[in-house]
């Protein structure tokens, strides 16, 4: 299938010298949800702002549903849905204005009972007559996703959704997610809390300093980047592993002598569980419980971003 | 095109003028009903005709273009410069809108408020004053090509200005002075010699001179220059305009 958004060989350079993108090239396929992980001034938000048209590249191309975002703007932009990360919204107008603007500057025809679908969506239906400067943070930050789902794109973009959000309104605005992208809609996502592009995303991309580090599936991903770990309790604590174990496992133990920690990798071709086992036994060590651990996106998320010279 | 958008615009603008209608409607008419009362009745009539025009009849026009370029360079001026200070301007910038369309909604509804204020006064002065208007559709050409100027060089204010001081600087540094020094309130051939060719550098000379020909049939300078100056003057605006939209001055980085 081909895809919905290609970049190609993107870059900024802003006036400042500031390099924001160097020389990326990603495609996000139709339907699905892509999270864009990255520290602050990775380059998410510019990569972002060149697609939507805010940001002019220094080079290279994009293009949404094989139209060019600068030579076919009215085709491309048309199809996005933009939700900054900023909290900008107008102040004195009502909800029901800003999304009746929202819908009309993207060249569709008004239509009360879509965007009263989409105010009740977002449980937003009661405040449509508020002045938009009388809302809480977390019903302005509403207000901008209907003003984004206002003109039915089709493909959404979503800048740190979640920052500054409450629990309840992050788990809400992840199933409007699911919801849209059950409907059809191709989901962009930026986050840099790790804990939304696992719940989430589908394909996860890592940007750092303006470059792209590595796009994958998440499952994919924290498989083959992931450790696990496996703790045995033991049935009376030890003082000391026993040397023949140390020699050929990489084991630690904790303080109180009753739990054994082995790290693995998922992906060797033998985990070397068996033979740990065994050696236990030969060892005498017994143990009443077992669990094993794999290790999260954030931590793989961390040894990716990570730079040299960084220190511990 | 986007009609859809630049409906949308428009209308957004609109409501907004509605909304602070104090602002916009009342205030300017009672301004200018304080100039009819302090410059007509009080003072006017110490003042003898001017070409023929009782005093009062004569600042009438006048008024109407104070009124008028004050309008339309503020209305189209905080109109793109409040969502450029709030942030809100990232929506047009990112929807299928060409500039042409964004300025057309912008500069249109700045110029119908304009427009709406200027009727609200030629009605007010009524109640101080009589006037005629001896070429009407002429008053019209004039009334429009001044607004749709004005409303383009208050929208050049707004995207120029990066903050609230400078969005004020000009109209009130230059465009106050030239308004008041453009014969507004008088014909400049009571001006000693070298005013009076000093005025014929400011602009809006022309435009006052042009409108009220139209109504009384009397000018500074000929109708065909007021026309001319009047026409050049949107032109360079409209130039501008063009020239920010391409190289996104001020709007994209």
């Amino acid at each position: 299938m081909a895809p919905t958004i290609s970049v190609s060989s993107l870059s900024k350079t802003y006036e400042s010298g500031l390099v924001a993108l160097a020389d990326v090239s990603l495609e996000i396929q139709r339907g699905e949800i892509f999270a864009l992980l990255g520290p602050n001034g990775a380059g998410k938000t510019t990569l972002i702002s060149i697609i939507c048209g805010l940001v002019v590249p220094t080079d290279g191309a994009v293009t949404v549903d094989g139209y060019d975002i600068v030579k076919d703007y009215r085709e491309t932009r048309s199809r996005i849905g933009l939700v900054p990360q900023e909290l900008t919204t107008d102040a004195f107008e009502t909800v029901w204005a800003t999304v009746s603007l929202s819908r009309g500057l993207f060249g569709k025809k008004s239509d009360p009972a879509h965007l009263e679908k989409v105010l009740r969506d977002l449980s937003l239906w009661d405040k449509r007559d508020t002045r938009i400067r009388e809302l809480s943070g977390g019903m302005k930050r509403r207000v901008m996703i209907a003003k984004a789902l206002s003109h039915e794109p089709q493909i959404l973009f979503l800048d740190e959704p979640t920052a500054g959000v409450d629990v309840e309104l992050r788990r809400e605005m992840w199933a409007l997610v699911r919801q849209l992208r059950a409907g059809g809609v191709t989901i962009i996502l930026t986050t840099h809390y790790i804990e939304e592009a696992e719940e989430m995303a589908d394909r996860v991309g890592v940007i750092n300093g303006g470059r792209l580090v590595l796009v994958d599936d998440k499952v994919e991903l924290m498989r083959r980047m992931g450790r696990k770990e496996l703790t045995l309790q033991l049935h009376k604590p030890i003082t000391e592993i026993p040397r023949e174990l140390t020699e050929t496992f990489d084991l630690s133990l904790s303080e109180d002598g009753t739990e054994l920690t082995y790290s693995y990798d998922t992906q060797a071709e033998r985990t070397g569980i068996t033979q740990l086992l065994s050696g236990l036994r030969e060892a005498g060590l017994r143990f009443r419980d077992l669990r094993t651990r794999q290790s999260s996106l954030e931590e793989i998320f961390v040894s990716l971003v990570r730079r040299p010279g960084d220190g511990s | 095109m986007n009609l859809e958008a630049i409906r949308a615009i428009y209308k957004f603008e609109m409501a907004r003028a509605w909304r602070t209608k104090m602002q916009t409607i009342l205030a300017p008419v009672l301004t200018t009903s304080l100039y009819f009362i302090v410059f007509g009745a009080a003072i006017g009539r110490r003042v003898e005709e001017i070409d023929g025009v009782d005093y009062g009849a004569f600042i009438v026009p006048g008024l109407i273009m104070l009124s008028l370029l004050t309008q339309s360079i503020s209305n189209a001026s905080v109109g793109i410069y409040f969502p450029r200070f709030t942030g809100t301007i990232y929506e047009v910038l990112s929807a299928p809108v060409s500039a042409f369309e964004i300025v057309i909604a912008y500069v249109g509804a700045a110029a119908t408020k304009a427009l709406i204020v200027a009727g609200i006064i030629l009605a007010t002065a009524n109640l101080f004053v009589s006037y005629s208007i001896d070429h009407p559709g002429w008053m019209l050409l004039f009334l429009l090509l001044t607004t749709i100027t004005f409303s383009l060089f208050g929208f050049l204010i707004g995207l120029w200005a990066d903050n609230f001081e400078r969005l004020n600087i000009v109209p009130m540094l230059v465009v106050t002075p030239l308004v008041f020094l453009g014969g507004t309130f008088y014909s400049i051939d009571m001006l000693p010699g070298f005013w009076r060719a000093v005025s014929m550098f400011n602009p809006v000379l022309y435009l006052v001179s042009g409108f009220r020909w139209s109504f009384y049939g009397v000018a500074d300078v000929s109708v065909a220059v007021s026309l001319g100056m009047t026409s050049l003057f949107l032109v360079l605006c409209l130039t501008a305009v063009w020239w920010i939209f391409k190289t996104g001055w001020r709007l994209k980085s």
